[in-house]
């Protein structure tokens, strides 16, 4: 939708930040780190840049990837550009000590390879605010255990995409029940052979369909968390 | 399992086989050599399996074109990703599947096709189809013709492609090596024929059906 001759430094904010909802739609990453360097000279906080510019973006993308309008490719295609200009944000967020949402740690269970989804919930995650901890793919209970512990998480995210691998979340969530350790944790899960009755099975707090519904869920489990631990 | 559709016994003689097109050949090939005359074989697009989320609906609606048809149909696919809800279609209608999570590891067997996958679970798989239509449904299907930038996106995480062959020849097995150097894996061959194919055919529309040994 951008034309290659495009100059984005004489549009207005207004038009900048619409142009990089369809840069960002169209995958086009050297555009979307270029916005970001405009906006960022405009004097733009870098929380504003990210929240308006490249998770508004996001949205978009997530919203007609669920409605079948877009698929796989062109999603990774705006995630990458989404990362350039992530990559410009996260040291100028850092340095402002804008405090966390909460911190998750999130990985793909044992046997399983595919990474694709978590990715794309690990940077909404992040676009949300959160601190995210991506701990890879086939991780085994003791791994999930040990990551718990290292990094005292609000959120432990897991993902699967075969239905030979998705079960073993079960066994991550029977773990911390033994342990006595599950409600220290929100659970959220997500995979594409996953649904909500499974997620409700096998114990987690919340079953995520795709990678923005992940960050929505997280933040408003993490706030209900919050309020009931306030009014206690 | 459930126990398959049946109706009035001997009210038609014939069973419906609806399977996966990526299984199209090596079941039409057995069906004609066992003499599975009784077999009538459908197939849904083996494009599916990129979208498993529309599979359950797919053989739903076959299912209902064709019950009054047959004293039996059985489906021709494993779960293939749709995480348990086209089991849910089938034990409505009554109808069997193919065991195990993919349709393909009906050539290997499932328990072997278990070992494989721990061996190495950093592993992708092509058949004999997927060998043929691997331009089509994998590179193409992926979009890695326009955007070859996604390759580490879709196959970092994977070191080897195994090619499970069923009627392997030159020119598929130089097709399978050229589809791991194209995806930066190791290559290996394992000629598994049609594994379970006979046997799972040879016993439909005979009472009562007996679980494959995987």
């Amino acid at each position: 939708m951008s034309d290659d001759d495009l100059d984005l430094s004489s549009l207005d904010d207004a038009e900048l930040v619409e142009q990089m909802h369809e840069d960002l739609y169209d995958g086009m990453a050297d555009e979307i780190i270029e916005g970001t360097q405009i906006l960022l000279e405009r004097g733009w906080g870098p929380q504003r840049v990210l929240n308006e510019a490249l998770v508004e973006g996001m949205r978009i993308v997530g919203v007609d990837f669920r409605d079948g309008i877009l698929f796989v490719p062109e999603v990774l295609l705006s995630a990458n550009a989404m990362k350039g200009g992530m990559a410009l944000l996260r040291p100028l967020l850092a340095e402002t000590g804008v405090k966390q949402v909460g911190k998750v740690v999130i990985g793909t269970v044992k046997g399983d390879i595919h990474d694709i989804g978590k990715n794309l919930v690990a940077m909404m995650l992040e676009g949300a605010g959160f601190e995210v901890v991506d701990i890879g793919i086939n991780i085994d209970v003791q791994a999930y255990l040990a990551a718990l512990e290292e990094h005292q998480p609000d959120i432990l995210g897991m993902s699967a995409l075969l239905t030979t691998t998705m079960p073993y979340m079960k066994v991550v969530i029977d773990e911390l029940t033994a342990r006595g350790l599950r409600d220290r944790y929100i659970v959220l899960v997500g995979g594409a052979p996953l649904n909500e009755e499974f997620g409700a099975a096998i114990g987690a707090d919340a079953y995520c369909r795709d990678a923005a519904v992940a960050a929505e869920t997280a933040q408003t489990l993490i706030r209900a968390r919050r309020d009931l631990a306030t009014a206690v | 399992m459930t126990s398959p559709l049946r109706s009035e016994p001997g009210r038609t003689g014939r069973v419906l086989v609806l399977a996966c097109g990526a299984l199209a050949r090596e079941l039409s090939i057995v069906s004609a050599q066992s003499g599975l005359d009784h077999l009538d074989l459908q197939y849904l697009p083996a494009g599916l399996h990129n979208t498993p989320r529309l599979i359950p609906a797919a053989v739903e609606e076959r299912l209902v074109a064709a019950r009054d048809q047959y004293d039996e149909i059985f489906v021709g696919y494993g779960d293939c990703g749709t995480g348990g809800l086209l089991d849910t279609v089938l034990e409505r209608h009554g109808v069997q599947r193919l065991p195990g999570s993919h349709c393909y590891e009906f050539f290997t067997g499932s328990a072997a096709f278990a070992e494989l996958h721990d061996a190495e679970p950093t592993t992708f798989y092509l058949t004999d189809f997927l060998v043929r239509q691997f331009d089509r449904l994998v590179w193409r299907g992926l979009g890695l013709d326009r955007w070859p930038q996604l390759l580490g996106d879709y196959f970092g995480n994977y070191t080897r492609l195994v090619y499970l062959s069923q009627f392997p020849t030159p020119r598929l097995l130089a097709e399978a090596e050229q589809a791991a150097d194209q995806l930066g894996l190791r290559f290996e061959h394992l000629p598994v024929g049609t594994g379970d194919v006979e046997p799972v055919l040879l016993q439909l529309g005979r009472q009562p059906l007996q679980a494959v040994p995987t």
